[in-house]
């Protein structure tokens, strides 16, 4: 499966297409309410996405739309596709499995959730999930994750030590290193930054626009400063819509709406 | 807080030391801290109790015989005291009771926790809880009755009496208990890291194996140990079913005495108090107690070894 994985990620990289997912007509429902309401958007290859607007806005459930992370839970419905390219395959399709989304898009989320297992094991964790058991993949693997989210030097020496025993910051690098280890083609990024001080923030935010030479990325984030210091290009969701999306700078210094304009200017929100 | 504020709550004018609140305080706190003890001191009672009475025991029979004598007849002309046998008995069946709780306990919390729709879950809840809300002595005569005639159809050869088959049925009793922790350990692992493995394409099982139980793993290990030490010190199942002949045997196809059994039998026997026959209980209740304070002492090491941050 890792094989066919990285095979998949080498014709990415011939293809070379300019958008890596399309959302087209996007509606989300939790039960009966509607908490996405026809979104369409094209996410760049190899950028990073921002979304922002206020609490509530449906930044969140839109994200974990990209890897069905609804589909845990009973009574969700999406309406509307999630294209991913070059496959041409809608990713909300009833006859894609989430599992497969799963594998090759993954997520960083708000908090930091390293499993209860040592540093070396939570990184190997999507490898074994997948079947490989060989120590010298699983060794190149893990180290080439860790290095790739900038936390290789703290941690070498202690692999086999608990990943509680980190701080708050490094636990949220190992969880990006974690996300990495299986060559994902998208990373979620949500609220990553949240729950950590500035100085591990820094870090994170040097990591994301570090990692978008090899993937894309979409990120939520409450901080418009967040946003425009890391993202090429950002939504603005309301109330489930999305009511502007555009290239970073512009969107930032020239909002075309009213409404993203109060917001990123701090009237709203 | 402004001075303003606590003017209206305090006596006007000044910062003062409410005596009767903290005398109420005080007192509601020394009834807490009573009503606390009463129960350490019910467990020292018993403890002091059990070792005065096996005082009396151990000045006649020395405790070298006690826990090296293969045999177990104080009731014979003939008197033997060693413990061994009733610790076989014990331990055999417990360790059969074991082998059906734990795997079967485990996989029901799983299922339960990690798999089961909330209707299920709803329904299969109490009529597990059920089967912990039946008297044991029910379960004695289940075995004896049923399961033993059941079993000797499989083995033609198992007597009346077995340690198997009071065993097989100990842990039908105790897979509630262990069930309903595992479970209440589980379903306390915080979603988010459950989400965290189903990001990375987990499956639900791998979920389960892999995050859930080893993050739940202090109170699983904690429902095992109450497990263990239901069956040690569980009594009515075995006195019906496994026979009450002290036997030194670790084959579980064998009627024996278990500790338990053995108390039941004398106390309500005829013996005269202070016999050494009456004083061989409390130094077999003696025993039970320290083999199930050791491995109280073994789950509280292993709770506080694998205790998890989330």
């Amino acid at each position: 499966m890792v094989e066919d994985h990285i095979q998949g990620n080498v014709a990415t990289d011939a293809a070379s297409p300019q958008y890596k997912f399309e959302v087209k007509n996007l509606s989300f429902y939790y039960g009966t309410f509607n908490a996405l309401k026809n979104i369409n958007m094209l996410l760049h290859e190899k950028q990073v996405t921002a979304l922002i607007g206020p609490s509530g806005c449906g930044k969140s459930t839109f994200l974990r739309c990209f890897n069905r992370m609804h589909d845990l839970y009973p009574g969700n419905r999406y309406v509307g596709d999630i294209i991913l390219y070059p496959d041409n395959v809608n990713i909300l399709s009833r006859n894609v499995d989430p599992i497969e989304v799963r594998m090759r898009i993954s997520m960083v989320f708000q908090k930091p959730n390293p499993f209860p297992k040592s540093i070396y094991e939570n990184v190997a964790y999507g490898l074994r999930v997948r079947g490989v058991r060989q120590r010298a993949i699983l060794d190149e693997k893990v180290e080439e994750a860790l290095r790739g989210a900038a936390l290789w030097d703290e941690v070498k020496d202690r692999m086999n030590n608990l990943a509680f025993k980190l701080s708050g910051g490094q636990q949220q690098r190992l969880c990006i290193a974690r996300a990495l280890a299986t060559d994902p083609e998208m990373l979620l990024f949500d609220e990553p930054t949240s729950a950590l001080d500035p100085i591990a923030t820094a870090s994170i935010e040097e990591l994301i626009t570090d990692l978008k030479k090899k993937i894309t990325i979409l990120i939520v984030t409450h901080s418009m400063q967040q946003a425009a210091r890391v993202s090429d290009y950002t939504a603005y969701m309301y109330l489930g819509e999305l009511i502007e999306f555009g290239v970073t700078d512009a969107i930032f210094i020239k909002p075309k709406n009213k409404q993203t304009e109060d917001y990123i200017t701090g009237r709203v929100g | 807080m402004t001075p303003q504020f606590l003017a209206e709550t305090s006596r006007p004018g000044r910062l003062g030391y409410s005596h009767r609140r903290h005398l109420r305080e005080r007192f509601i706190e020394t009834l807490l801290l009573l009503m606390a003890f009463v129960s350490v001191a019910i467990t020292l009672a018993i403890v002091v109790m059990l070792v005065k009475e096996s005082l009396v025991f151990f000045q006649q029979v020395p405790v070298w015989d006690f826990l090296t004598d293969t045999q177990w007849t104080p009731l014979f002309d003939n008197a033997h005291y060693g413990i061994l046998p009733l610790i076989s008995g014990t331990l055999v069946s417990s360790a059969v009771a074991l082998l059906v709780a734990i795997p079967l306990g485990t996989i029901i919390a799983i299922y339960l926790s990690e798999f089961a729709p909330f209707a299920v879950r709803e329904i299969a809840k109490p009529f597990l809880e059920m089967l912990g809300g039946v008297p044991t002595v029910v379960y004695g005569y289940f075995a004896l009755l049923f399961v033993t005639p059941l079993l000797q159809k499989i083995f033609p050869e198992l007597p009346g009496f077995s340690l198997l088959s009071a065993g097989l049925v100990m842990g039908i009793m105790i897979i509630p208990y262990v069930s309903s922790m595992s479970e209440d350990a589980m379903r306390a692992v915080p979603m988010h890291i459950r989400e965290g493995s189903y990001a990375m394409g987990a499956t639900r099982f791998q979920t389960a194996i892999r995050v859930v139980i080893p993050a739940a793993f202090s109170g699983i290990a904690a429902a095992y140990i109450l497990g263990i030490s239901r069956a040690v010190g569980e009594t009515m199942v075995v006195a019906v079913a496994a026979g009450m002949q002290p036997n030194l045997t670790w084959n579980p196809m064998e009627p024996a005495a278990t500790i338990t059994s053995y108390i039941v039998q004398v106390s309500l026997g005829d013996l005269p108090h202070g016999s050494i026959g009456y004083q061989t209980i409390f130094a077999a209740g003696l025993t039970l107690f320290l083999l199930t304070l050791t491995f109280n002492i073994i789950g509280h090491i292993l709770r506080k070894r694998y205790r998890e941050v989330y």
